[in-house]
């Protein structure tokens, strides 16, 4: 089956409408899960179905795409969610955050700080930040209705009197604009920051689980935490075995089978600018 | 008709004569034959040597074939033969580590020794239908060996491996000899191996040599069973069931934060303690799928903590099941690990009992036999506690008037 079978970018118009007339309500209601119609992709579920629909919905012809996984480029994910995108709606990529106009993630925010004119699309596997404290959606629209939170408080508490830290590393709990706990997606927790008083639009498709939610650009976004433990990002203390940086997050990469690790830049584009820069420099 | 009241042995006679016509089809068409079955719908067999507990290709193509394509039911085919052949002792501990690699992924590191090897998988493929595979080639490839280039299909980021190495895939039947030019062993070590150098992952649970190894198909299983009867359970399990199952767990039902640590394909040889000669007999290669999940931490006061394990293993390229079988073994270790139990994955009862998808559509089905002489009891009951009630508001009425 060839590509010109299917509309711009895979989605029919109908369905693009439809989703973004939930990316307009999410938007409204900065954190708030909004239900949609989501629709089968020709990947699996849990590979990005959300955040393809997203991507497709607000794709034009003028759009610059850059799509990463765990921050790089050259994840086989990313490459094969580009590719789709570069067959279907024949849009220009690129691997350099500035340039993009889209850029779809996987567990991570750019290092680069983003703009104004730029949008940011996450894949989300699970929308709901309660769901593990409560399976049952209808529990957790009531509680979300409520501002009831305190479940979420207890379980960070219990979190500190066994661990003597929290234990969540990553889709760390955030609220927004003071109303709504929203999940980051598992982003680690080194990214929460950055989602506030961002200048780009942030946007969450979660396909599976049927859910879009927002953060409008320059929005409030606050890492739940208590007086006595500060929220803390974490990253391993070490820098950058490529380009030296001391203060991105990094991925650990086994050398052997006798301990030896490498630490390296997880948002690759970063890591090689930084290390053209050196060069030129 | 159903059954008549006589004539039930030439209607059975009639219907299995019907179901060989519809078996075979159309008769225009060609016959499918069991290397067409075995190559083309590969992984059909794998997941019925799996379920069927038998690792022979052979056999589970011509279960798929008289099954017409329904698994479950070749799974049974595959049982009933298993069943009836001698059980002379349990092999050695087939060696994963020394597997020869297909395929070999971490989610938990980028890169690794040996590197990211895809190998053969759906898992970048866009599911567009390619309508060019409906059209039939005329003209054979090369087949059977076609030469793939490995490194081609590596994904090494940083250049940590530099091996290259071409293996020539021949399909090769269960114990046929296979034109392999690599050696892994040394070079592929377990993503859980890695971490357990550092300790930050609970070690393997140590087995005792010398303790028989329990087989739920010679003894009945009782409860709590130890862990070598719950991964014989689940390797045999039903995939969907046991895909469901791990799904809840991620959904919030059980959970237990899981990364795919390692998933590893290939092939491992199996050797068998020959008591008259003294050593181990390799027996030959079978082809299983391996995956080892990374979970949450178990620790105390005294107990530093660690990551946690669950294990799944299958026969064949079952990389769903073998990943869903490792969430539902993590999920089940709820007591174990003193976890409470609040899914339906984490209760061993539950789970062990029904995850046989023989046992499961036996009893499901059976509500299609004749069951005329229940449903009369129960018709005599209903009718008499109508006409009770019936009595008792005519008798009320009455006293009202």
């Amino acid at each position: 089956m060839n590509a010109s079978a299917y509309n711009f970018a895979y989605l029919d118009e109908q369905t693009k409408r439809m989703i973004r007339r939930a990316i307009l309500k999410a938007i409204a209601i900065p954190g708030y899960q909004v239900p949609f119609a989501s629709r089968e992709m020709p990947m699996p579920y849990g590979w990005g179905t959300g955040g393809v629909q997203v991507t497709a919905s607000i794709l034009g012809p003028d759009d610059v795409l850059k799509v990463i996984d765990q921050g790089s480029d050259d994840t086989t994910n990313a490459v094969s969610i580009r590719k789709f995108f570069a067959k279907t709606a024949g849009v220009r990529t690129t691997t350099h955050t500035p340039e993009a106009s889209i850029i779809q993630t996987r567990h991570r925010i750019p290092e680069t700080p983003l703009t104004e004119d730029q949008v940011l699309v996450f894949q989300v596997p699970i929308p709901e930040p309660l769901r593990f404290l409560e399976p049952r959606e209808t529990e957790t629209r009531r509680m979300h209705a409520l501002a009831d939170y305190g479940l979420m408080h207890v379980k960070l508490y219990e979190d500190i009197a066994r661990h003597g830290h929290i234990a969540t590393t990553y889709a760390y709990p955030v609220k927004v604009d003071g109303r709504y706990v929203m999940d980051p997606s598992p982003t680690p927790k080194f990214d929460n920051p950055k989602m506030d008083d961002c200048a780009a639009l942030q946007l969450f498709g979660a396909g599976r689980e049927k859910r879009i939610y927002a953060i409008p650009p320059h929005t409030k976004v606050v890492s739940l935490d208590f007086e006595d433990h500060p929220f803390e990002p974490s990253r391993t203390p070490k820098t950058c075995g490529l380009c030296g940086a001391d203060d991105t997050y990094l991925d650990e990469v086994v050398t052997d089978d006798k301990g030896g690790r490498l630490f390296v830049c997880s948002d690759s584009d970063y890591c090689e600018q930084r290390r053209g820069a050196e060069k030129t420099a | 008709m159903y059954v008549a009241v006589k004539g039930g042995e030439r209607a059975i006679d009639n219907a299995h004569e019907l179901l060989a016509q519809k078996r075979r089809g159309d008769p225009a068409v060609p016959e499918l034959t069991l290397e067409q079955i075995s190559e083309q719908l590969a992984l059909a067999c794998d997941r019925v040597m799996a379920e069927g507990s038998l690792y022979d290709r052979e056999l589970a193509a011509l279960a798929i074939k008289q099954a017409r394509g329904d698994l479950v039911e070749a799974i049974f085919l595959v049982r009933a033969y298993r069943t009836t052949l001698p059980r002379f002792g349990a092999s050695e501990p087939v060696d994963t580590g020394a597997m020869e690699i297909r395929r070999r992924i971490s989610a938990a590191f980028k890169d690794l020794p040996g590197g990211q090897v895809l190998g053969p998988t759906f898992d970048y493929t866009h599911r567009l239908l390619d309508t060019k595979l409906g059209e039939v080639s005329q003209t054979p490839s090369s087949h059977p060996s076609s030469v793939i280039d490995r490194e081609s299909e590596r994904s090494s980021n940083l250049g940590v491996s530099n091996r290259t190495e071409n293996e020539v895939f021949t399909g090769c039947p269960a114990f046929a000899g296979h034109d392999e030019s690599m050696s892994t062993a040394a070079a592929m070590p377990r993503v859980t191996d890695i971490l357990g150098d550092d300790g930050l992952i609970e070690p393997c649970p140590p087995g005792d040599p010398d303790a028989p190894v329990g087989d739920l198909t010679r003894a009945p299983l009782t409860f709590p069973a130890g862990r070598d009867l719950r991964l014989q359970n689940l390797a045999r399990g039903d995939e969907g069931f046991l895909l469901a199952l791990g799904y809840s767990t991620q959904r919030g039902y059980g959970r237990t934060h899981p990364f795919a640590g390692e998933i590893r394909m290939g092939e491992v040889e199996v050797e068998f303690m020959a008591d008259e000669v003294g050593f181990a007999v390799p027996l030959g290669s079978i082809a299983v799928t391996e995956c080892q999940m990374i979970n949450q931490f178990r620790g105390s006061a005294t107990e530093p903590p660690q990551f946690t394990r669950g294990y799944g293993l299958a026969f064949g390229h079952s990389e769903r099941k073998a990943m869903a079988m490792a969430l539902v073994d993590r999920a089940l270790r709820a007591g174990e690990l003193g976890e409470e139990r609040k899914g339906p994955a984490q209760d061993e009862e539950f789970v062990l009992s029904h995850s046989d998808n023989v046992q499961a559509t036996g009893f499901v089905e059976h509500l299609k036999l004749p069951h005329y002489v229940d449903f009369q009891s129960e018709l005599v009951l209903i009718r008499r506690m109508r006409a009770e009630i019936a009595a008792g508001d005519e008798a009320r009425q009455e006293a009202a008037e």
